[in-house]
Formats: structure tokens, sequence, C-alpha cells
């Protein structure tokens, strides 16, 4: 009853946020909360920590804008185009990075995505340090203005929920329960005839490809695709994010990403300080809080209740 | 004049005497970093920012005491190391007997917190540091001119990495910790205090990387990213050594500054990304590494 309750309000915050809130920054959170549910489902669910996920943000970004601005590719096109070039980019790279596991897993997708980022620096179609700017934002099935700043908000929005739709069921699948098993224990899972390798490889395409669909929204928002985009920077502030709200549950990611745009909104003036506080926020959450704000919180609820709950409980 | 493949002999050794100076610097790096993984089971991500802090603190000791280079060659990798120490007392050493992944979001977290301070007090433009006296100047080999310093450099980093390769593979100290990477508990067990060793091979890696950090000072500019542009390439680095051996380490560093030189004569525009490629070569013909031991 209760969970039935909250997700109402949830949805109806949601529709009436833009009139209390600046829009633009509530895009930009959303837009960084679904990049971060979609690492979450690599880290908190199967266990692999990936260091090179702005990769897949900043090539569909790319991919999005120049489909936009130099093919003229209606947007509900372009977004596909930057998502599906994100999992192609994620077959790769998890093609190779699931050969190592633990720490250098961990340091080969942050090298594969170093590399996105000199391609994008040197390439001719990308711009180099000025990005590419000035995207048009175009009309979604040639009839809905997405120049509207709400029209826009409510499409970013969607998007956002069809993609946590996605995580949620995937998790929520037998599949998604195998994923779980390799994360607790993945010899075993070999030993019951699971062949793990493709799991994690689907699980990182997964990932790879709700990133990109994140970055190519983004493109929309910001009418922007630049080296920040792919920077290691940006794979570093997803990992903060995820870890902040709560790795392995789903709605700690877009209670960190919310917090962490805040935050970057907030002290955006003050420069180096935004790092700074960010490095804190990293050593403070490792060592005091592992599980993250929403993560905390369900245990304190779990134990004030008082009655066991099934393991992976989700809000 | 002869010429090779088109190239100018200049150009050739030129770029060949950088990419042995960046592969120095990638082998004290990644040696510092194997030797921790070895004992500690961490990937130090605070490593390139610890590089940074070394150049830095020689260029405070030059510039506030008046403490010239050679004694900070000494002096700057000792406090870069005491620095490392409180850290692994304080933060790492809670979280060895958790998931390992715990201990790079740590180190990551206070490399930005270390780097962001830097940034704020001294800006991102880089810092000038005066080549020693003795160093100035440069030999015309006749088919090149070597500047003493990146001689210098090549020869420094040679010397530190062979001297850490004697002290773990042949000396009583370094059985103890080759000991330990292999069975903790039985060491401890054999009344050695692993706990301690813990903590000083820690130091001793981020000595390592304070060293390198000196060492580069003169040659970039002191500035608060240089680690952080490094690091990321050291790791691609370690992926394609391994961390099983140290003479592997130190190898492969150089080999790969090498690499990166000769592409920077043939192919400019591949010469960032050449290590990359090789590290997905490699990870696809022999995942764990040229001299790595599957773990």
């Amino acid at each position: 009853m209760i969970r039935i309750i909250s997700l109402v309000a949830l949805i109806i915050i949601a529709l009436v946020a833009p009139f209390f809130f600046y829009p633009v920054f509530l895009m930009k959170a959303l837009c960084f909360a679904l990049f971060a549910c979609a690492f979450n489902l690599l880290l908190g669910y199967v266990g692999l920590l990936s260091f090179g996920h702005a990769a897949f943000l900043g090539s569909a970004a790319y991919v999005t804008g120049h489909s936009m601005k130099v093919l003229g590719l209606p947007p509900e096109l372009s977004i596909l185009a930057g998502t599906g070039a994100a999992a192609l980019l994620g077959l790769g790279f998890g093609w190779l990075a699931i050969r190592r596991q633990g720490i250098y897993f961990a340091m080969i997708t942050l090298a594969l995505s170093q590399m996105v980022f000199f391609f994008a620096l040197q390439a001719p179609f990308t711009g180099g340090e000025d990005g590419i700017q000035a995207i048009p934002r175009g009309y979604l099935l040639g009839f809905i203005d997405l120049n509207n700043q709400l029209t826009l908000y409510y499409f970013v929005l969607a998007m956002f929920v069809f993609g946590w739709l996605v995580i949620y069921r995937t998790i929520h699948s037998p599949f998604g329960q195998v994923l779980k098993a390799i994360r607790e224990n993945e010899p075993r899972a070999i030993s019951l005839g699971y062949r793990t390798d493709q799991y994690k490889l689907m699980a990182f395409v997964l990932s790879a490809a709700l990133s990109g669909m994140a970055g190519a929204t983004k493109t929309l928002v910001f009418q922007l695709a630049s080296l920040t985009d792919v920077h290691w920077h940006m794979s570093g502030e997803v990992v903060l994010m995820t870890l902040l709200g709560g790795m392995g549950t789903v709605f700690g990611p877009v209670v960190g990403a919310f917090l962490v745009v805040t935050i970057q909104n907030y002290l955006a003036q003050l420069g180096s300080w935004v790092t700074i506080i960010q490095g804190g926020i990293f050593v403070v959450c490792v060592l005091l809080f592992r599980r993250g704000i929403v993560g905390e919180a369900m245990a304190l609820a779990r134990k004030l209740r008082k009655k066991p709950e099934k393991e992976d409980a989700v809000s | 004049m002869f010429e090779l493949l088109g190239i100018p002999p200049q150009v050739l050794f030129g770029q060949l005497l950088l990419g042995l100076i960046n592969g120095a610097f990638y082998a004290t790096l990644s040696l510092g970093l194997a030797l921790i993984f070895g004992l500690l089971n961490i990937i130090n991500f605070t490593h390139g920012a610890q590089y940074m802090m070394g150049a830095f603190v020689a260029y405070l000791l030059l510039n506030l005491l008046g403490i010239g280079y050679w004694p900070s060659l000494f002096l700057a990798p000792i406090l870069v190391g005491l620095v490392g120490i409180v850290l692994e007392k304080t933060m790492l050493s809670r979280l060895y007997k958790l998931d390992h992944l715990y201990g790079l979001l740590l180190t990551f977290g206070l490399a930005l917190l270390i780097e962001g301070a830097f940034r704020q007090m001294y800006g991102v433009s880089g810092l000038p540091y005066p080549i020693p006296d003795v160093l100035k100047g440069g030999q015309n080999l006749g088919f090149m001119f070597l500047p003493n310093y990146r001689a210098w450099v090549v020869v420094a980093s040679l010397l530190i990495c062979f001297a850490t390769w004697f002290l773990i593979e042949r000396t009583k100290l370094g059985s103890y910790l080759r000991a330990a990477t292999e069975n903790p508990a039985l060491v401890q067990a054999f009344g050695i205090n692993v706990p301690r060793m813990i903590t000083l091979t820690y130091g001793f890696g981020v000595a390592l990387a304070g060293f390198a950090g000196v060492l580069a000072a003169p040659i970039y500019s002191v500035n608060p990213l240089m680690g952080s542009n490094l690091i990321v390439v050291v790791f691609a680095v370690v992926v394609i050594g391994g961390m099983g051996s140290i003479l592997g380490a130190i190898l492969t560093g150089f080999g790969l500054g090498l690499v990166e030189g000769l592409t920077k004569v043939f192919y400019p525009e591949a010469s960032n990304t050449v290590i990359f490629i090789i590290m997905a070569i490699v990870l696809v013909l022999k995942p764990a590494g040229l001299f790595g031991r599957a773990r």
C-alpha cells in the first residue's frame, strides 16, 4: 500500500516539477540519473566496475549531434543512431574487457575509453576542442516541437522512465537473477551451467546502450556534444553518483545523480572546489557508508521493522 | 646525411629519446603500482597524484626553503612516501577485508581531492623548475643532440628500477615481501609483522612515484594535472605487462615508451592511442598480460 502511494506521489512530483524548478536543471539531472542507472546495472547487479562509461555517453552524444546537425535526421532517429553506436562500442569494449576481472576490468575499460577520448579529440566530425555546438532540437515524429522547454522536459522524462523500466525489468527477470548469481559467486554460476561470459557481455552491451541513450538525450537538451562527455572525469562522476546513492538499488543512482548535479550547479563558480568535494564524498562514502544513501536508508528501515526481508529488497 | 625510410635521423632519434624518457616514467610508475598491488591487492589510483606531489614538493622546497634539486631528489620521495604511509594507516588499512574495488574507489577519491586542492592553490598553468647546473647543456653525438638532463633521467630511472628489482629479488627483506605476497597469513605466523610490511610497501611504492615526479619536474612544467593524464596510460602499461613480475613491469614500461616514440615518427595521429591499441591486442592474444600469471 505504502509502495503504491509513494509511487503515485513520485509520478505527480515528476509531472509538476518543471513548474517549480528550472527545467534544464531537471532535464540534466534526469539524463544523468538514467546514465547512473545504466551504470548501476553493471556495478550493482553484475559486480563489474567499469571506469569507462563516459565513452558510451560521449560517443552517443557525438553521433546524435552529428546526425541532427549535419545529416538533418529527426530526433527519434538521431537518438536511435546514438544509442546504437554506444551499443556497438559496448559490444567491442565488453568483448575485450570481460577477459579480465575486478581491478583489471576497471583499468581496461578506463584505458579503452581514453582511446575514445583521443579519437574524439582528433576525428574530423567531432569538432575537436570545440565539440559539436548549436545542435538543432527539431520536431519529434515530425510534429512535436522540442524547442518548447516544457515539451522537451516531458520527452526527457519519458526517455528516463522508459530506460528505468527496461533496467527494472532486466533486474527482475530470470536473466537478472543469473546476473546476480554471477555477482555473488561466478565459479558457482559456471558450475551450474551458465555461460557467464555471455551473460556479462549482454549486461555490458545493455548498460552501454542505455548510457548512450542518456547521452543522446543530453545532447538534445544542451544542444552540445563536447569532450567533457568522453573525458574520464565523466566516468568518475557516474561512479560517484551510483556510490553516493547506493549501488545495487533501483532508486539509489537516481538520488545520487540529483545530488551530484545539484552540487555541480551550486558550486560551479567555485572552480576546483567541485573536484575537491567530489573527492571528499568518495572518501567518506567508501569509509563510512558503503551502501549509499538509499542503501543505508533501506537497511535502517529493515532494522526498524525487525522483520527479515528478501535479500534484494527493492524499495 | 643519411636518411631512414625518408625520416631524418635527428627526428627519429629525437623521438626515440622522448619515447625512452616516457618509458622511464612508465616503468617507474608501473613498478610502484605492481609492488602495491602485489601486497595490498589494490590498484593505487592516487599514484598519478603522488607523482604530481613529488614534483610539487621539489618545487616548493626550492622556492620556499631554497633546497635544490639534488637534496630534493631524496627529500621529496621521502615526504611523499610519508604522506602515503599516513593515508595507508588511516584509510586504506580499513578496507583490506572488503572487495578490492573499494580500494580503487577510495584512491580515486583521494586523487580527485589532492588534484583539486593543488589546482585550487596553484592553478592549471605549469610552474617552471630549472634544470640543475651540472646537467645543463648536452652532447652532440653526431647523429643527434643529447641533452644531459634527459640522459640523466633515463639513467636515474634505470638505476632506481634495478635497485628495486635487486631489493625484492635478491635480499632477505625482499624474500619476506615475496612470501607475504604469496601467503600473508603464513608469513605472519612465522613472526613477521605483515601489517607493518604492508604499510612500508605502500610508502615505498608511493615514494617511487614521488621520485619520478622530481625527475619529471625540470622536463615537464610542474602542473597539478601532470599525473592524471599519465596514470591512465600507466594503467594500460600495467595491463599489457601483467603485474606478475618486477622485471616485466620495467621492460614493458621502457618498451612501450619506445613504441610510442616510433609511432610519433611514422604515424603521429596514432601516437596517443597506440598503447591502448596494443593493450587491446594483448588482451585478445594473452589476456593475463605479457609477463602476468592468471589470477
